[in-house]
């Protein structure tokens, strides 16, 4: 650590604490509140890669991409006001999604505090209820200890968005800096030392149980127990199944994934939830879209939850054992404790429903006969022009449900989605994080037509950086998702979802980015190759059939036991 | 199924966390039937004392909300039996009412209330206790006219043995340090 001080303005403490942290990446858009922090980094630009996004929506969203697909907290700027204000969807996502992150946004001079001064905008009050801390900075001297802090609250425990709040005058003021970093702060217990009790008692459930099930979300994935939960399932036999935010934690041809929860999930993990007598549930946390009616939601079985976040415990399905830890930790001393068991029969269980769901609804989805082209199958060729290997980012809707259901994966932090708000117009830049954060691995972007247009500018900086991110937009023309819905349960009566679209090719190519259009399904696996094997940004729109459905679906308020294969 | 509970947190004493925490009840749209904050025995330690009316399934989860909190240090739930626990009111009543008769020096001593000033227009009264009690105070008083009227938030001590913030505080200290 360097110890050595000198003094520097607050606007170079705030670059240098990130060096510090070991950031080499920031997204960021500058503005008025926040200038003396980009006059700081221009001094740094060997050491710190800043990208410039067209909408500060843009940036927080590649950070969640950068952050999801690296592990790292994702690091962004913005200036006070609207650029502040421009995050909040972002933040909310992060929220939701368990994403660390660390935000800094320029704050009017702090005598201007509180006077309705061009630009201010109360943003601690506005970002309290959607980040795990936040504060605000006055006096530069708290910059190192603040980012310091920010730095072990966002990536420790359950992760998750913060803000630092720098007014003006803080960033301008000289300091002696000095760094040192945060490794505890007294109210906050980022997780719990495993209890021997508790996993006696739930292996002692496991060794018993006739039918047991595992589910596991995304807690896998953020505590890096992705070959201990391999370990545990492959220990004791047990099929596990994944929420949308856990997909990629176990590759998908390993024998005892029997695929995703959910509304839009696979058949035999819906259905066999009401059938198992012990679901064992890791790092998630019964969202209603995985569990649909709660009273009519695993009753017969028992349940053991792992779970770094105690606010989990029993919030939404009560835990006969509660195993509170790091997933890791947790996964770990269970393995050493339970017997080595197989399950063939319950596991063929689990098969016997992939192929009902195959022949009613994959087959047709994956391998279409029908004219128009499908989603699924353009989704199954670029996984499989990419060896199953590629990083996933999705934007929101149908074209969502499609890619998580059909793309395939061998490595985990491979799936970047917006899971818990359903953010449309996160693919795009959340799809330029993750490529900068992996960038010698294959990102794809899976969007459709309308979330593509919410983010649609920020073509303009994968363009300005060369960010070799393959966008597919799946062309339905409608707002899918919602027609769908409407088509379902509305009578068709297609209340503002058709949409009238631009040129795709013309505008990526507007923007610098190549681009080409397919309808017919001859040309479909060569246009995906060709995308694949370009240098650099590529933009793909592919005609999708207008009016295609979504199978399995779990309707609103319905059972899991409900789910319905066809309309 | 509502019933009263008190919840208390101990908290670092930092700005905004009355707001992080009152919003985990207007996001459920719960409302907070009283609410006391002041610094607890130890310096940069703040207590919280909020009662609700609330089932204890949706208290307890508020409660793990509130300790979620980064900067809580604790927080739990109790029912009124399980504590000890007090209001202050204070009433506004006109001199000329307490000097025509002995009715309002009575019901002072019969409330077990206390009188804290007297000017040549008004006398003010301080009476602490359950909120019903220094109602019926208010309502014996206001026979005579009660000019002002002001009751504070609730605070309340556990039954239970002993509660040593320091003790918890060092504590806390070994468990993050144990953290493996
Ligand atoms: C910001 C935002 N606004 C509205 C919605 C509601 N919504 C969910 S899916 C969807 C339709 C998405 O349409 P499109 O992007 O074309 O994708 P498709 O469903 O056709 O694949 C809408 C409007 C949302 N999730 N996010």
């Amino acid at each position: 650590m360097d110890k050595a001080t000198r003094t520097i303005t607050g606007a170079e403490a705030v670059i240098k604490s990130l060096l510090e942290e070991g950031v080499d990446t920031v997204f960021g858009y500058p503005g008025g509140a926040i200038m003396p922090v980009y006059d700081a980094i221009y001094d740094y630009q060997n050491q710190i890669n800043h990208i410039l996004s067209r909408h500060e929506q843009g940036l927080i969203h590649a950070a969640q991409g950068y952050a999801r697909v690296t592990g790292k907290a994702g690091v962004c700027f913005a200036t006070s006001g609207p650029g502040a204000t421009n995050l909040i969807t972002g933040l909310t996502d992060a929220m939701m999604d368990s994403t660390p992150l660390v935000c800094i946004t320029g704050q009017v001079a702090s005598p201007l505090l509180g006077t309705d001064a061009f630009q201010e905008a109360d943003v601690i009050g506005l970002t309290m209820p959607v980040t795990k801390w936040n504060y605000q900075v006055t006096n530069a001297s708290e910059i190192p200890e603040a980012i310091a802090k920010a730095f072990h609250i966002a990536s420790s425990g359950r992760p998750g968005p913060v803000v630092l709040d720098i007014a003006k005058d803080a960033q301008f003021q000289e300091i002696d800096f000095q760094y040192e970093k945060c490794t505890k702060v007294r109210s906050y217990v980022p997780s719990h030392n495993v209890e021997p009790e508790s996993v006696e008692e739930a292996a002692k459930l496991i060794n018993s149980a006739k039918k047991p099930y595992v589910l596991f979300g995304q807690g896998v994935i953020l505590s890096g127990a992705e070959q201990e939960l391999k370990e545990f399932v492959e220990k004791t036999g047990i099929p596990a199944a994944w929420t949308l935010l856990g997909l990629s934690a176990l590759p998908t041809d390993h024998p005892l994934n029997v695929g995703m929860l959910g509304m839009h999930g696979n058949y035999g993990p819906n259905v066999k939830t009401n059938e198992c007598d012990l679901l064992i549930a890791v790092g998630m946390r019964f969202d209603d879209r995985v569990t649909g009616d709660l009273s009519n939601y695993a009753k017969q079985a028992k349940v053991i939850h792992i779970e770094i976040d105690p606010a989990e415990i029993n919030k939404i399905v009560p835990a006969d054992v509660a195993l509170l830890g790091d997933a890791k930790k947790v996964l770990t001393k269970l393995t050493a404790k339970v017997e080595a068991n197989s399950h063939e029969e319950w596991l063929a269980e689990f098969r016997a429903c992939d192929k009902v769901e195959f022949e009613k609804v994959i087959e047709k989805d994956l391998y279409p006969t029908k004219e128009k082209l499908t989603m699924g199958e353009a989704i199954r060729m670029a996984a499989e022009a990419t060896n199953n290997d590629a990083v996933l980012v999705t934007d929101v809707g149908q074209q969502q449900m499609m890619a998580s259901r059909y793309f395939k994966f061998s490595q985990s932090r491979s799936c970047v989605t917006s899971g818990g708000l359903g953010t449309m117009g996160f693919g795009i830049p959340a799809a330029m994080g993750a490529k900068i954060g992996q960038p010698d691995r294959h990102v794809v972007c899976i969007v459709g037509d309308g979330g593509f247009q919410m983010t649609m500018q920020e073509l303009g900086c994968i363009a300005q950086y060369n960010i070799g991110v393959k966008i597919i937009i799946l062309n339905n023309n409608f707002l899918g998702m919602v027609r769908q819905w409407q088509q379902l349960f509305f009578d068709r009566r297609y209340s503002f979802t058709e949409l009238q679209n631009p040129n795709f090719v013309k505008l990526s190519e507007a923007f610098g980015i190549p681009a080409k259009r397919v309808a017919e399904r001859d040309n479909l696996q060569g246009a995906i190759e060709e995308m694949i094997a370009h240098e650099g940004p590529y933009l793909l729109e592919v005609m999708v059939e207008k009016e295609d459905n979504v199978f399995p679906m779990v309707p609103t308020g319905a059972s899991v036991s409900n789910i319905l294969l066809e309309p | 199924m509502a019933q009263e509970f008190i919840i208390s947190a101990y908290t670092e004493n930092h700005i905004g966390l009355l707001n992080r925490i009152t919003i985990i009840f207007t996001r459920r749209k719960v409302n907070i039937e009283s609410l006391t904050v002041s610094e607890s025995a130890i310096k940069g330690v703040s207590k919280f004392t909020i009662v609700v009316k609330l089932s204890e399934e949706k208290v307890k989860k508020i409660v793990q909300q509130i300790e979620k909190l980064v900067e809580v240090l604790k927080a739990f739930y109790h029912t009124n039996d399980e504590m000890i626990y007090q209001e202050v009111a204070l009433y506004k009543v006109p001199t000329e009412e307490l000097t025509k008769s002995n009715q309002i020096e009575k019901l002072v001593r019969q409330h077990s209330a206390r009188i804290l000033e007297i000017t040549k227009d008004y006398t003010v009264i301080e009476k602490t206790g359950h909120k019903e009690e220094t109602q019926v105070l208010f309502e014996d008083l206001n026979q005579f006219g009660v000019l002002q009227f002001i009751r504070s938030g609730r605070i309340a001590i556990t039954r239970s043995p002993i509660e040593k913030l320091s003790v918890f505080l060092k504590q806390r200290d070994a468990e993050l340090e144990s953290l493996d």
